[in-house]
């Protein structure tokens, strides 16, 4: 029984008409999936291991074509009529999804939504799927569950909601659940919460687990047999322990290679302080308005100082909410505060928009997000040149187009490529885009708002490789602010937990990582370690 | 929720006496004024006239008058059709365009959105193409071809319907009006429908519906339409207020008695009343529909919320 193959993938081609053409996403690739066991596909963004399983579901967007075999229980669910497929799909096989925020129904309750499979598939009446919904709360550990079947999935916080979608999953009892990035979109420790949660119900309930992940922690913490994925391809497939041992595929060896290596050298100890805020408060105000009374007051960023100097990094660390990114934008004055912050001698407590103005070439931002940061009816020239139409419009046309051709140089990027859209770039290319546009102007502050978070381990390395470098080329001070404590780690000198809006711990890097002395800190830490402990083990 | 509405209703107000105050003095900016007609009166009746609307006095006093009638809800006597009063006319018309406005709301909403919702589920097949010329008809051929071509074929060639009138309100007389009131609503409404679907097809949860294997009725009518609904919300409380106060080229190609053409009419007129008064109908009807429209979105959508 044990070994028996429930699901198997047999030679299983994905494609889409696109505008462009078609485009092959899987390319005949052979999977199994055995009782009980937990399969990991592992696969960097576009190696076709999600949309592997998405054909097994039949759950491809609608340019999309399967042809091949997914058998489960000698059923090919691909040529199953709907009506049959339905029978297997949400009972025997079910699916858990990487965006817990807009995965759930956002106008049903969460009662309703999680009693409509069970009444569905086991014919249960209103009552008993009630019942039996309370109970799948309970199981997934969602405190106080009576009233959470009355809730809508907006007044969950994301793990909650990522808990609700594990119930739904397992609410008729499944012999598959497929978990296509289930902690991706998640906190650092809510990811834990979740990924323990899932182990203690397959020990429980003893269904099989396919985990389609990027992240080999995960796997190596979680997977019995491993699948890697490259280009819609199976390059390397074996036992978890054998693979991470002896990986033969370079693409696999490349994988396991690519956590950020490397430590930031520290800046001279005489270096002089370049932006410093004091007792820094950031004050959002919600609701409120004619006849709705006074708003409600939120304190994202509560009292707190830092202080950067020439050449140094700092690390800002927390989870979502915490307020960190507000911290950076009010440094930058982007944002409103109250407190002191000084950069140079100028005094940016007080500065409005117009004072500002010629600071900013010297304060830049980098933002996560390289899809949405760049102005997609721009080229890539006229996007890293923009900046010095403001800050240096005496320059030519040439002179302009010649620093833009040095700054693309600088992020490795061909310059010849300055005439080209965003559109036609990787999110690693952007990112290096997005970078050349900050650093073009010559600045002496940037602030980094999650740079790498959008990006794949691999591309990660490289943007921290070329940020350090960047930095010490042209002695650049960082904000570094993410949630990622690997790539943290990577870069900073110095640390700053937080949460809440306050800081919880702050010192230098080694310091923090080798020592926190905060409980929070050490969850954080202890959420992440695993991976970092496993990987220099390799 | 009640605190909302009531305070949605106090800013009413304002808005109201910036509405009344602008149309006020702007009808009184066109030159001419409600006794200046072709056929000329004699001018000792014109002067006479006027003394007797109050049209001399100076036009702030004017104004602060018609404030105080309005505010104890008397429109004024109309001044083109002196037998009535503003308020007369509005108590016969405006029944008889809220019956066909209504009606066709109806119509093009039930009609509108099961074709935008038909054109959704065939994205870029047959049924798709199919809904998309329809609307693209009812959004381009002009009311005024429609109408004339109901009349010619339903009415002349093939005696189904009456020509036109009001016949007493008997069913067979509104199907014309009511088609050609609707038919660029359907084509609208079908448009946005097929729009918001697609978009509520592509959405996650939709995504997870299906993987939990629920039906196809489950998928498309309890999750993807009930957030693809919120659109249409929007967009048919301005068309309910435009369509219950009449519309003057049905009304008048159709024979209605309704209150449609009395915009137009008063206004070239200079039936300054009758003006003020349609000014203030629409005004009140945008206003209502709107408020309806907000918590109507609060029942769709539970996020929503307003206190």
């Amino acid at each position: 029984m044990a070994n028996e193959s429930i699901l198997s993938v047999k030679d299983l081609r994905v494609r889409f008409r696109t505008l462009d053409g078609v485009v092959d996403a899987v390319k005949g690739i052979n999977l199994n999936v055995r009782a009980g066991e937990t399969v990991a596909v592992v696969g960097e963004s576009g190696s076709g291991k999600s949309q592997t399983m998405m054909a097994a579901m039949n759950l491809l967007a609608s340019n999309g074509e399967a042809t091949g075999a997914v058998e489960y229980r000698g059923k090919n669910l691909l040529t199953l009529s709907k009506q049959e497929l339905n029978k297997v799909r949400g009972r025997k096989i079910t699916m858990i999804f990487q965006e817990p925020m807009t995965s759930l129904d956002p106008l049903y309750t969460i009662g309703n939504q999680l009693m409509e499979p069970i009444m569905r598939h086991r014919g249960l009446g209103a009552a008993q799927a009630r019942a039996e919904a309370l109970r799948l709360l309970e199981l997934v550990k969602i405190p106080d569950p009576e009233r959470r079947l009355k809730s809508y999935p907006h007044e969950m916080s994301g793990g909650q909601r990522q808990r609700v979608m594990i119930a739904m999953a397992l609410a008729n009892d499944p012999d598959i659940l497929i978990a296509d990035e289930p902690t991706t979109a998640l906190d650092v420790t809510i990811q834990a919460q979740i990924l323990a949660l899932l182990a203690e119900l397959q020990r429980k309930l003893g269904m099989a687990i396919v985990f389609i992940t990027h992240d080999l922690g995960i796997v190596r913490r979680f997977a019995d047999r491993v699948y890697v994925m490259r280009s819609g391809e199976v390059v390397e497939e074996g036992q978890a322990d054998e693979l991470f041992a002896n990986p033969q595929h370079p693409y696999t060896k490349m994988l396991l290679a690519a956590e950020p290596t490397g430590r930031k050298a520290p800046p001279p100890g005489n270096a002089p302080i370049l932006l410093e805020g004091r007792n820094v408060e950031v004050e959002f105000k919600i609701g409120g308005g004619f006849l709705a009374g006074p708003p409600m007051l939120l304190k994202a960023v509560d009292r707190i100082s830092v202080t950067l100097k020439r050449g140094q990094t700092i690390g800002i660390v927390g989870e979502s909410g915490s307020g960190k990114s507000t911290l950076g934008r009010a440094l930058l004055r982007l944002l409103p505060s109250e407190g002191s912050i000084r950069f140079g001698s100028h005094d940016l407590s007080k500065a409005d928009r117009s004072d500002m103005r010629p600071l900013r070439r010297e304060l830049q931002l980098v933002f996560q997000d390289p899809f949405g940061s760049l102005s997609p009816r721009m080229t890539v020239g006229q996007i890293i040149t923009e900046g010095l139409l403001v800050h240096e419009p005496s320059l030519s046309g040439k002179e302009r187009d010649a620093r833009a051709v040095e700054a693309l140089r600088e992020v490795g990027l061909d310059p010849a490529m300055r005439n080209r859209y965003p559109h036609e770039f990787s999110g690693g290319q952007r990112q290096r885009i997005a970078i050349a546009r900050a650093m073009i102007l010559k600045p002496k502050v940037v602030v980094l708002d999650e740079p790498t978070s959008a990006l794949d381990r691999s591309v990660q390395k490289q943007i921290v490789e070329l940020l350090r470098n960047l930095q010490a080329d042209h002695d650049l001070s960082y904000l570094f602010i993410s949630h990622d404590l690997a790539v943290v780690r990577a870069m900073s000198d110095y640390i700053i937990v937080m949460k809440q809006g306050k800081i919880v711990e702050e010192g230098p890097t080694e310091e923090i990582f080798g020592d926190p002395r905060e409980p929070y800190t050490k969850t954080l830490m202890a959420a992440a370690i695993d991976e970092t402990k496993f990987r220099q083990s390799v | 929720m009640f605190l909302y509405v009531f305070r949605r209703l106090l800013t009413a107000i304002p808005t109201m006496f910036v509405i009344v105050t602008l149309a006020f003095f702007l009808i009184r900016v066109a030159p001419g004024g409600p006794f200046n007609q072709e056929r000329g009166l004699s001018p000792e009746i014109k002067a006479n006239l006027e003394a007797q609307f109050g049209l001399n006095d100076p036009l702030w006093l004017q104004y602060v008058n018609y404030l105080k009638n309005l505010l104890h809800g008397n429109f004024g006597p109309s001044y083109n059709l002196p037998d009535f009063t503003v308020t007369e006319l509005f108590a016969k018309g405006l029944p008889i365009s809220i019956q066909l406005g209504a009606s066709a709301l109806a119509l093009a909403l039930i009609v509108g959105t099961v074709l935008g919702i038909v054109a959704a589920l065939n994205q870029n097949k047959l049924g798709d193409y199919s809904v998309i010329a329809l609307a693209t008809a009812g959004s381009t051929i002009p009311t005024f071809v429609v109408a004339p071509v109901i009349q010619l074929l339903f009415g002349l060639t093939w005696m189904l319907l009456p020509i036109g009138g009001w016949g007493d309100g008997a069913l067979i007389n509104k199907i014309g009006p009511i088609i050609t009131l609707s038919l660029p609503q359907i084509a609208i409404v079908a448009r946005l429908m097929r729009g918001s679907m697609i978009e509520s097809l592509r959405s996650n949860h939709i995504r997870t519906a299906r993987a939990l294997g629920l039906s196809d009725w489950s998928v498309v009518v309890k999750h993807a339409l009930r957030g693809a609904v919120l659109p249409i919300v929007s967009y048919a409380g301005p068309a309910a207020a435009a369509l219950l106060t009449g519309s003057i080229i049905v009304e008048t190609i159709f024979a209605i008695p309704g209150i449609g053409r009395y915009f137009v009419d008063a206004a070239l007129n200079r039936d300054y009343t009758l003006v003020m008064g349609t000014v203030v109908l629409i005004a009140l009807f945008t206003i209502a529909f709107n408020l309806i429209v907000d918590v109507l979105y609060a029942f769709f959508d539970p996020r929503v919320r307003y206190d």
